[in-house]
């Protein structure tokens, strides 16, 4: 084994991140804009004073909660695509709370959180059973789910939980102050409680992966399903659990999207926060402590560019397109990197012998089984 | 049969064209084992690069039959550029091609909505209706498959034209070992992945003539939401459903684009009390339905009802085994 001094590796680390800012900012330019003035204005948005950073944290407890969610189920070696549905899922059953139960607030904001979790458990279940019995692989459920989920806010938005004004398809009447989750202050707007939630998370799901049987045995899942389950390894059962963790964390994601940010339910509630956790669990891959920082700098970047749009007439999207760029790159130049170094042990003798015979299989390791 | 009822089928043979030739391409691209899941988000590139080329190339003075020649022509190569991705990191650098395919598919989306963003709702030159002569005045074909515009015509081809290569040239099936038995083609003489990166590429070209299709033919212009959004997802889904069969993959195309032709018939009959809302779930159940029916072994259970000799004809006609080497890498030692 070859191993690099430490300016290659932090070279190595930050090249990706370097050669997404320039294509962002060539993109930038072609579209007649200074990509240093957009920066400014990005990192403005995000931290100009204590409520637009408060609009960072509560884009980042979503996000962060939905990236645990998928750090499980990446563990287990599935594409839980269907994260989106799941916020929604539990968006929905928290909002059903919020808008026909009457209790005392802090038993109301309880009872919608666990019914929250119950939601995306259940859309994330229906997932995991048409993968593990109906044959139907997790990324197509999970499209169709997503649109499913979708539809069916909408549908109610529009149709039975319409505001009492008359519909306008835009969202419900504003639910009522005992439902909500309360603010830490107005110069702070962010859910103490759900900030605590979120922490809890973090380290449950660190423990839960680190030091129980069942994240041993959703490793192995994700590692050789095959094999793990002739080691009577319960896989199907894991697939299932580890499915309905991550849904039940999406739909903790999603009660607070309608209990906070929105005191109401919109159409688009779960706004793309779960395609993007799925981005920050590609960087992280399974290291569930390294989740909350990225996720830090994608809220950063996305509550950022919000103010684009006002501020330059520039569309918001131009987030997307910096952090789909890292998230490719990144996985690109660990490929770059790889090969390097494999091209490095065949230079040296020694290596060179063993590897004089290798039986051409196609290597299966990391690429997923796709049918 | 009656005219409105054949204008209904005409529409529904135009509507299912990007379709058709997205998942046509896709088939190609799978059938050398790569996975090209990027499609949602390169076709909605594609259909913001080819309308901006043909309308800046129509607005610089072009005719419009070059303008529109152009911006197919972009809008083919915004598919293969975001396909050799794909195929560079799962081929060259062994990345997970479902990994890299997803990142493209977001990618892509925010790329186009971002590059796009003063481009939406104007008008540009699109691709009028060009009925064939002689074939276009046959009764009954003529106005369900021959009066449409150069799209419809160019998928026609394309759905023989795949089988011919696939399943009757030489070429076609070194194609098809490449995605089922690398290492047999490998020991054959066949450049596995030189083929892979040709086919990937190829397939990406079409994914983007499928954009071109929406912006320059069916859905003309540019807007934000892409009015084609969702639909990348169900023709990687119908390839599935086809078996990764260029007839069955265009039946399926088809039968999509039927049922919402159904769907918004039903939503404009006054008499039936649905919320139209809800009709928007239709594709996304049907989507998981076929896809159920094809992968539980459903449909192997109903065949063995059948006789013998049945059987093995159904067999071939429903075989839905995905290319064995799909998805996976081939390193050539």
């Amino acid at each position: 084994m070859t191993k690099q001094s430490t300016p290659m590796q932090v070279a190595l680390t930050l090249l990706p991140i370097v050669a997404s800012l320039v294509i962002t900012s060539a993109l930038i330019m072609l579209v007649g804009r200074d990509p240093i003035a957009v920066y400014e204005r990005i990192l403005e948005g995000a931290f100009r004073n204590t409520n637009a950073l408060a609009s960072v944290f509560n884009f980042w407890i979503p996000l962060t909660l939905a990236s645990l969610g998928l750090v499980i189920t990446f563990r287990a070696g599935l594409w839980n695509i269907g994260v989106e549905g799941q916020m929604m899922f539990g968006a929905l059953f928290a909002s059903w709370a919020a808008q026909y139960v009457v209790l005392p607030a802090p038993v109301l904001v309880s009872f919608e959180i666990v019914l929250a979790m119950i939601g995306g458990a259940l859309w994330a279940a229906l997932a995991g059973v048409l993968k593990t019995r109906l044959g139907v692989h997790e990324i197509f459920g999970g499209v169709a789910l997503n649109s499913i989920a979708s539809v069916i806010t909408i549908y109610l938005i529009s149709g039975p939980w319409q505001p009492p004004e008359g519909g306008s398809a835009q969202s419900t009447a504003p639910f009522p102050a005992d439902s909500l989750l309360p603010s830490i202050s107005p110069e702070f707007p962010v859910s103490l409680l759900a900030l605590i939630i979120t922490v809890v998370a973090i380290a449950g799901v660190f423990f839960a992966l680190r030091g129980t049987r069942w994240g041993l045995e959703l490793k192995a899942t994700g590692r050789n399903p095959r094999s793990a389950l002739l080691l009577g390894v319960p896989t199907e059962s894991n697939v299932l659990s580890a499915m309905m963790a991550c849904g039940a964390l999406a739909g903790i994601a999603g009660a607070y999207r309608v209990l906070f940010t929105y005191a109401s339910l919109r159409p688009l509630v779960s706004g793309n926060i779960g395609f993007l956790a799925l981005l920050v669990v590609l960087l992280v891959s399974m290291r569930p402590l390294l989740a909350p920082l990225v996720t830090f700098m994608v809220a950063a970047l996305f509550v950022g560019s919000t103010r684009l749009k006002v501020a330059m007439q520039l569309d918001q999207s131009l987030a997307g397109v910096l952090q789909g760029l890292i998230v490719l790159m990144v996985l690109l130049s660990n490929g770059l990197r790889e090969r390097w170094r494999e091209r490095r042990r065949f230079r040296e003798p020694e290596a060179a012998a063993v590897s004089d015979y290798q039986p051409v299989t196609p290597v299966t390791t990391e690429a997923t089984t796709y049918e | 049969m009656n005219e409105p009822f054949l204008l209904i089928l005409g529409s529904i043979v135009s509507n299912a064209t990007p379709l058709v030739i997205a998942s046509i391409g896709e088939t190609i691209t799978e059938r050398a084992g790569v996975v090209n899941l990027s499609l949602d988000g390169s076709i909605m590139l594609s259909a913001m690069a080819g309308f901006v080329a043909a309308y800046a190339a129509a607005n610089g003075g072009s005719p419009t039959e070059l303008s529109l020649l152009i911006g197919v022509l972009v809008a083919m190569a915004a598919g293969a550029l975001v396909a050799l991705i794909v195929a560079v990191g799962g081929i060259a650098l062994r990345r997970d091609q479902v990994a890299v395919g997803f990142v493209l598919t977001l990618l892509t989306a925010d790329l186009a909505q971002f590059l796009g963003q003063s481009y939406t709702r104007i008008p540009g030159p699109t691709v009028g209706q060009w009925v064939l002569p002689v074939l276009g005045d046959l009764p009954v074909v003529g106005p369900v498959l021959f009066r449409h515009n150069i799209f419809v015509y160019i998928s026609f081809v394309l759905i023989f034209a795949c089988w011919f290569w696939l399943f009757r040239t030489r070429s076609g099936l070194a194609l098809r070992a490449v995605g089922e038995r690398p290492e047999a083609a490998f020991a054959r003489g066949v450049d596995v992945n030189r083929l892979r990166y040709v086919y990937t590429v190829l397939g990406g070209a079409l994914v983007g003539l499928a954009g071109a299709a929406y912006s320059l033919g069916i859905k003309p212009g540019w807007a934000t939401p892409p009015p084609m959004r969702g639909d990348g997802w169900i023709a990687l889904a119908i390839v599935i459903f086809g078996g990764w069969h260029p007839f069955r993959v265009v039946l399926g195309a088809y039968l999509f684009a039927a049922l919402r032709a159904v769907s918004t018939a039903i939503q404009r009959t006054p008499d039936i009390q649905i919320s139209p809302v809800l009709l928007n779930l239709l594709p996304w159940i049907l989507m998981i339905a076929t896809l159920v029916a094809v992968s539980s072994g459903a449909i192997e259970r109903l065949m063995r009802l059948l006789p013998g000799s049945f059987q093995r004809w159904t067999r071939n006609v429903l075989r839905s085994d995905p290319p064995a080497a799909l998805g996976t890498r081939f390193d050539a030692g």
